[in-house]
């Protein structure tokens, strides 16, 4: 049991979905009402599952867990496991994906279809983070952009297609270089083995290309190359631009998927292939993502001011929230590492229940503009509570997880670098400014809109699907020590053998000018 | 000493007996009226080949002095050529009756060409390279315009006879050069004369020449005019062969010379292969995003899938003739899949190749429809399906001959590529309520559509045992 416990959690989602797909049939409500419970009780038995990872999980002990390993083609294998880094995404996955299923219960249209989706994504998604095989990442990485190429696509807003296509082609532009990459590390070091290859050590003297002298040689280049691939997928500035249209036209759930796990896809590839396989690439790019997140931080959260879409305001301020996670990632040290895991989990409950909270009353007014709010806090007592709580989160108030993350990514980030420290710090300000100013025009003043004169507060079903979120939230807020003492040695693990490569690196390949 | 020889060609003997007594039997017998079985036979015989050289083939026999050679890797090319052109058959049968084009010979010629296709991939000389070529060629011709009455068919069969004429010349002038500076057509002869490391200039303009020939059939850019014009005159199952079968033979054929009668001088062909393939690649993704005929667009498809072909053996590996071996199989499937799907397209009886014809086919027809998406990410390279895999094989070759340059180019061409097969899938999925397309009828090409999606899909866990095969193959051709 325990050695194909992973395969199974993969799995589940997949089998209930094919399910769906052969067994179900005809387009009448209690088909539609099926696919609905098959896909909800699929995702529910794939958390339970999982809980036993957790539980059977020993943070202590820095090597991959649960490890499954089964031969094939090319060489390649079929290898899954997990560490303190991987542990927690999964988690989240297997979270979020009951509710997003919940959250979906009003689709009408293609509903068997939209529960496949969704459910093969989740497998998708899971594989990911349990791949210990190069190219098994790479498949289940790239696999994901088909459901959600359709799902943007299928049940989407006004300007879907435009969206599906610039998200599907954008990523794998991204993704097609870090095959090259791939390839080339499967040829140098003979092996796809994720353990093998975070041993092994990538030739890092300078190397001329197209007469280009290249510091740090195959290293920089192949980290730029999956760099290419995170940066777009997390995403980084200036590469960002197809997160706020996807975020837009997707439908609510989508979004939720987007920004809760999808993201995070990025930032667990630098922790798990740029930092322990290419130390020195790192080392030498560090000032460079510094600068881009520090810009992004900045940039993002003005954008996010001016924003007339409350969807495309959240998206923004994620694009924000994942700059702190790569300039923690990038601080490589404990906190930074540690505060960047946090975040990346803590904006996953936070911009879900945020899109979530969009998607409330744009099923009740079919707008998403700002304007056609106002004093919703007259009718809707029960969503103002809630929408408030995240507002606050997403600011980063004390007592929520919000805060834990950026705390210690900026704690990360000092010790290494001041001024990105400071510029990244004022974000927190504009946040709260971007945050609250949206609140206050969606939910607080008086009533006077005319069409919001009859709407109604948030169903039973609506609150019970905030109500994990609020708990994690809360409970990651107080008690953080849930989370890195999960996370903790293996980020240590990872942090000194990057030290020690670095320590060990050839000298001359340092950047010798500062 | 004859005996021996015509036991190594007896399976090309017996389809050349077949397809004449084929075309005697149907002329004093009942003319079109024997050709839906003579299909059907066609297909039975093809098969049966596919599998007796595929089960019984062993070693490596030369036939004729080393004319003709008998191993792994021409066997492995026969059993994808006789396997693809035999579902191609069976899959046009119904289209064809229905529209009067069955005509006896359709069979017959086909059956001809796949004589020839097998004598390419077993060639071990120019003059038994240019007999097969030329065998296939001409059947071919024929089969483009076999729709007399139609224009466009006559065209489309013009067009690829003129182009091809010209090649087979181009060809013929490489081949005697070759002769006059090697002082033989034999590939072992040849490979003598050249010796290790860069080969007299004569000799390479030789190369260059059936190089150039030879890039004709496989349409590979900057010799892939003919392409689109041919795929899209011609009947549809007839643009599905040209498609499938002869594009395996011609790169089997490719092979064969570049490393059996060129391998010592890998470093002076690799660039050239090279340059065919990036162009190829860069091509078919660029010029299908403007088509909105999904028979040109296959044309173009196919060009860019040939690029990515061109990169396995580019890298003058064995390895690489492996990775081309698997990346051909893969496509032959994807492309039988897409045909069945083309071919099932009409409306009111009348075929239809215009893509905005689909839209919204996925609410009428859920099954077909996935079948096709799964087909077109696969056509795309899209992970986890098995076209990926593809991609896969010939980018670790092309990155270990030292073509790093080539897999980054090859595969920021795939993401153009994507487009168009991503512009597929939106109409048949997001597009607007149009008029609708007829159901469809033919059970053998739904048949056909969903194995081969199946298999796209299927093929992940180990690509169905072809790779130790494929490899046994190209360690027959490169040592």
């Amino acid at each position: 049991m325990n050695d194909s416990l992973l395969s199974l959690v993969t799995f589940i989602p997949a089998l209930a979905a094919a399910i769906l797909a052969i067994f179900l049939r005809g387009e009448e409500a209690a088909a539609q009402r099926n696919a609905k419970w098959v896909a909800l009780v699929a995702t529910v038995i794939t958390f339970l599952v999982s809980l036993f990872v957790l539980a059977g999980f020993d943070p202590q002990n820095t090597d991959f867990q649960f490890v499954e390993e089964r031969d094939w083609l090319l060489g390649l294998k079929y290898k899954l496991g997990v560490d303190g880094i991987s542990v927690l995404f999964v988690m989240l996955t297997t979270f979020m994906m009951p509710l997003v299923i919940w959250a979906s219960w009003g689709v009408e249209r293609r509903v068997k279809e939209y529960m496949i989706a969704f459910l093969l994504l989740e497998t998708l998604m899971l594989g990911v983070f349990m791949a210990l095989d190069l190219v098994l990442f790479y498949l289940f990485f790239e696999a994901g952009l088909i459901p959600m190429f359709l799902i943007i696509g299928i049940w989407g807003g006004k300007d879907r297609i435009y969206a599906s296509f610039k998200f599907f082609l954008y990523t794998f532009l991204g993704s097609v270089l870090m095959l090259v990459a791939l390839v080339g590390m499967f040829v140098d070091a003979g092996t796809t083995d994720i353990p093998t290859l975070m041993n092994h050590t990538f030739a890092s003297e300078t190397i001329s290309v197209l007469g280009i002298q290249v510091i740090g040689g195959l290293q920089t280049l192949m980290f730029l190359a999956f760099f290419a691939s995170f940066a777009v997928k997390l995403p980084m500035w200036p590469v960002h631009t197809w997160l706020p249209d996807a975020h837009v036209q997707a439908p609510t759930a989508g979004s939720v998927v987007l920004a809760a796990i999808l993201l995070k896809m990025g930032g667990y590839g630098f922790l798990r292939f740029s930092l322990p396989m290419f130390p020195i690439g790192s080392e030498l790019m560090t000032p460079l993502v510094f600068w881009l997140s520090a810009i992004a931080i900045v940039y993002t959260s003005l954008v996010a001011l001016v924003q007339e879409d409350m969807k495309k305001l959240i998206a923004y301020s994620s694009v924000a929230h994942m700059g702190y996670v790569t300039i923690g990632i990038f601080a490589a040290n404990q906190q930074g590492i540690d505060g960047a895991i946090f975040q990346m989990l803590s904006h996953g409950f936070i911009s879900g229940a945020l899109f979530m909270c969009v998607g409330v009353i744009y099923d009740r007014m079919h707008t998403r503009e700002i304007d056609a709010y106002g004093g919703l806090v007259n009718r809707m007592p029960a969503y103002a509570l809630i929408f408030m709580f995240f507002t606050m989160a997403n600011v980063g108030l004390p007592g929520t997880s919000g805060f834990v993350g950026e705390f210690l990514t900026l704690v990360g980030i000092f010790q290494v670098n001041t001024w990105v420290a400071l510029v990244a710090t004022s974000g927190v300000i504009f946040s709260a400014g971007y945050a609250l100013w949206l609140y206050r025009r969606v939910v607080l003043g008086d009533l006077i809109k005319e069409s919001l004169k009859t709407i109604q507060d948030m169903t039973a079903r609506e609150k019970w699907i905030f109500a994990p979120l609020v708990a994690m939230t809360l409970l990651l807020g107080v008690y953080p020590a849930l989370v890195t003492d999960i996370i903790g040695p293996s980020v240590e693990n990872l942090i000194s053998n990057y030290e020690t490569a670095l320590a060990n690196a050839p000298s001359g390949n340092q950047m010798t000018s500062h | 000493m004859i005996q021996a020889d015509l036991n190594i060609i007896l399976p090309e003997i017996l389809l050349s007996v077949y397809a004449m007594v084929a075309l005697i039997g149907a002329v004093y017998g009942g003319k079109d009226k024997l050709a839906p079985m003579l299909t059907w036979l066609t297909a039975i015989v093809f098969v049966l080949l596919g599998a007796w050289i595929g089960m019984t083939g062993a070693g490596e026999n030369l036939a004729f002095d080393g004319m003709f050679q008998d191993d792994g890797f021409s066997r492995f090319a026969k059993v994808t050529i006789l396997f693809s052109a035999a579902a191609v058959l069976i899959m046009g049968q119904d289209y064809m009756s229905r529209r009067g084009m069955l005509r006896f010979e359709y069979p017959v010629l086909i059956a001809l060409s796949a004589v020839g296709m097998m004598m390419m991939v077993s060639a071990g000389d120019l003059m038994a390279l240019y007999m097969g070529l030329e065998l296939q060629s001409l059947a071919l011709y024929v089969v483009a315009s076999l729709r007399r009455d139609s224009v466009k068919s006559t065209e489309a069969g013009m067009k690829y006879f003129v182009l091809g004429a010209l090649s087979s010349g181009l060809l013929l002038y490489g081949a005697s050069l070759v002769y006059g500076f090697a002082g033989t057509t034999n590939f072992a002869g040849i490979i003598e004369a050249a010796g290790e490391g860069h080969i007299p200039l004569g000799l390479l303009f030789g190369l260059t020449f059936v190089t150039a020939g030879l890039a004709f059939k496989v349409s590979a850019v900057p010799f892939h005019m003919w392409t689109p014009d041919v795929y899209e005159g011609a009947p549809t199952p007839i643009t599905a062969f040209f498609a499938t079968a002869p594009k395996v033979a011609a790169m089997g054929l490719l092979a064969r010379v570049l490393h059996d009668a060129f391998g010592g001088a890998v470093g002076d062909w690799q660039q050239i292969v090279a340059l065919l393939s990036v162009l190829s690649m860069f091509l078919g993704a660029v010029a299908a995003i403007g088509q909105r005929n999904i028979k040109r667009l296959m044309a173009y498809s196919s060009i860019a899938h040939m690029g990515y072909a061109l990169m396995g053996l580019a890298a003058g590996t064995a390895f690489g003739v492996q990775a081309m071996l698997i990346y051909m199989v893969i496509y032959v499937t994807m492309n039988v899949g897409t045909f069945a799907f083309i071919l099932s397209m009409e409306r009111d009886g009348q075929p239809v190749t215009d893509i905005t014809s689909l839209n919204m086919y996925a609410r009428r027809e859920p099954g077909r429809a996935l079948a096709m998406l799964i087909l077109l990410f696969s056509l795309a390279g899209v992970p986890p399906l098995v076209g990926f895999f593809g991609k896969f094989y010939v980018l670790r070759a092309a990155y270990e001959a030292g073509l790093a340059w080539l897999a980054v180019l090859g595969v920021v061409a795939s993401v153009v590529g994507a487009f168009y097969y991503l512009r597929i899938v939106f109409y048949m999925y997001f597009g607007e309520e149009g008029e609708a397309l007829d159901k469809g009828r033919s059970v053998v090409q739904y048949v056909f559509l969903m194995a081969s999606a199946a298999a796209m899909l299927l093929g992940v866990v180990n690509l169905f045992g072809i790779e130790t095969v494929a490899q046994a193959a190209s360690l027959a051709l490169v040592n």
